[in-house]
């Protein structure tokens, strides 16, 4: 069996024609992490024997014939969504043993499909970074140069899909956590609508920005995860009853082109030109459109995404789970717990979250970012009148060198081109849109589609036409 | 805006204990990231925008499930427990 080109609906083909079993495919899979994962380190856990077990199991619903679309595919899932009695760390010190009490609403719904759990993946801590390297247990490498970041912070689960150590993976994406990644390592990531997907049982970074969505090697593998994951959940009250918004394609693509004059790496551009070209001799219109806000986003998105980093992340406070230093007092059990559990740049947002929510400040930073914020999503509201989608970068550069970036404001300038999006609330995707060279080695550019509220159907058209 | 930025007081404020290293790095860095935020004092606030799709979510006023169903699976999590409470050091003291 060759797993490098395999996609779930090639492998689901072969399942239900009895080509090979769940167990091989499986089998398989962990075989290649066993061979592969020890240079890429996308794993922090691998689960042979439950997910073997699931296998069997899914190969007895595939003789029932009774296979779902996930029915034995194996899938890694990233380290902040909970596994019932799995370890659920969010790659923090925090949480380095801490076992998962209940099932997120995705893992319920991909267990519901028979889908198999290789393993749990690697990411920035509490999902803030952009390149995987604020994990507590390691960077994860690209597997097109391992001298190179994946991305973040889903750098792990996306790392597995393409290095071929699973065939789809689920991450979470609060600014572009799923996307940049994709775009780094030459996969398909998508960012699906707010609250489409349910977030109960995901460990919340901005709750006003998080999604879980996929990764996979292809458009259509990507969709058929969203559809196993989208729908409301009474246990989520922002999920939405999702429906598609099904409106017609009208073939007209907008690009923010005041948005690309500058910051954009030369071959970059040249590969997003290029994809634009190809849409166009598939009869797509590229149209300009002003979106005159889009450069506020990456501002806003620091001031909101702290506010509510901090906020979240007050649950830690070592009495009720994770780590906990016993001291004398209870402030100190507080203080003590959280300085030692969190990494550097969690304590960074949370004191940027603390300052900009605290009095005096507040109305300069956080409530003046909400009306920016406003301003922003009624951009991509006019547009979308007359386009079907807007085009994009997904990042400005190709992966960048592990420790290439130590200040904390260029690393925060990789999300400039995906904040936006989580910010007015719409779905996003990220395709394989070329590729540039860096000291020899060709490194894939990730070319982001972005659609209306609910409009994941137009996004997935798309992106199946930059696929061919 | 924010010429000095009181990191030990955030600090202080997040109860999060920070070293006196880190607490220099981040009186330089803080205040960088917040310049770089700065930019949102340009953009035209002037029309109030509307917030569309908020809505209130409620759910019956009665027990969503029987009383101590999870209790023993959310305190195995606790780092320490006096029978089926989570067990705290005292909040308030009279020393001092």
């Amino acid at each position: 069996m060759d797993i490098s080109k395999l996609t779930i609906a090639e492998a689901r083909r072969a399942l239900d024609a009895k080509e090979y079993s769940a167990l091989d495919l499986t089998n398989a899979y962990l075989d290649a992490i066993r061979e592969k994962d020890g240079e890429i380190h996308a794993y922090l856990e691998v689960w042979e024997d439950s997910a073997r077990a699931e296998a069997k199991a899914a190969d007895a619903i595939i003789a029932k014939g009774e296979a779902q679309a996930l029915t034995g595919i194996p899938l890694a899932i990233k380290d902040n969504i909970l596994i019932e009695g799995r370890i659920a760390s969010s790659a923090s010190k925090m949480l380095e043993n801490y076992t998962a009490s209940y099932d997120a609403t995705v893992i319920q719904k991909l267990k519901a499909q028979g889908a198999v759990f290789l393993g749990r993946t690697n990411m920035d801590e509490f999902a803030m970074g952009a390149s995987t390297e604020n994990s507590a247990y390691g960077p994860t490498k690209n597997p097109h140069d391992t001298s190179r970041v994946p991305g973040g912070s889903s750098g792990g689960p996306v790392a597995a899909v393409a290095a071929g150590l699973a065939l789809g993976a689920l991450g979470s994406d609060t600014g572009g956590s799923i996307r940049q990644p994709a775009g780094f390592c030459g996969v398909v990531g998508v960012k699906p609508t707010y609250c489409a997907v349910s977030r109960y049982g995901l460990m919340a970074m901005g709750s006003s920005l998080d999604q879980i969505g996929p990764a996979a090697k292809s458009v259509g593998d990507a969709k058929t995860i969203f559809e196993a994951i989208a729908g409301h959940d009474a246990q989520d009250s922002t999920s939405i009853n999702y429906v598609p918004a099904n409106k017609p394609l009208r073939k007209i693509i907008g690009v923010p082109r005041a948005y690309l004059a500058e910051g954009v790496d030369a071959d970059v551009l040249t590969a997003f030109e290029n994809t634009l070209t190809q849409l166009r001799t598939q009869g797509y219109e590229i149209r300009d459109v002003e979106m005159p806000n889009l450069s506020y986003s990456l501002a806003v998105y620091y001031i909101v995404m702290p506010a509510e980093a901090s906020t979240n992340l007050s649950r830690f406070d070592g009495i009720r789970y994770g780590h906990s230093v016993q001291a004398e007092a209870i402030q100190e059990v507080y203080t003590k717990s959280r300085g030692e559990g969190f990494g550097p740049e969690v304590r960074r947002r949370i004191i940027l979250g603390t300052f900009v929510l605290s009095s005096g400040y507040v109305d300069a930073y956080y409530r003046r970012a909400r009306s920016v914020r406003e301003l922003i999503r009624s951009d991509f509201k006019r547009v979308f009148e007359e386009v079907d989608a807007v085009a994009l970068p997904t990042s400005p550069t190709p992966a960048f060198k592990i420790g290439e970036k130590s200040d904390p404001l260029s690393m925060y300038a990789a999300d400039i081109f995906t904040v936006s999006v989580n910010l007015a609330g719409v779905p996003a995707i990220s395709v394989p849109g070329g590729a540039v060279e860096r000291d020899g080695k060709m490194l894939p550019v990730g070319f982001q589609i972005i659609g209306t509220w609910s409009g994941e159907d137009t996004l997935f058209k798309i992106a199946a036409n930059v696929e061919l | 805006m924010a010429d000095k930025v009181d990191i030990a007081a955030l600090a202080k404020l997040a109860r999060l204990e920070v070293s006196d290293a880190e607490v220099a790095k981040l009186e330089k860095e803080i205040p960088d990231i917040l310049a770089f935020v700065e930019t949102i004092q340009k953009a035209d606030v002037s029309t109030e925008a509307k917030t569309d799709g908020l809505r209130n979510v409620m759910r019956a006023d009665e027990s969503p499930h029987e009383s101590g169903k999870y209790t023993e699976t959310l305190l195995k999590a606790a780092p320490a427990r006096v029978g089926n409470r989570v067990a705290v050091k005292q909040v308030i003291s009279r020393k001092k």
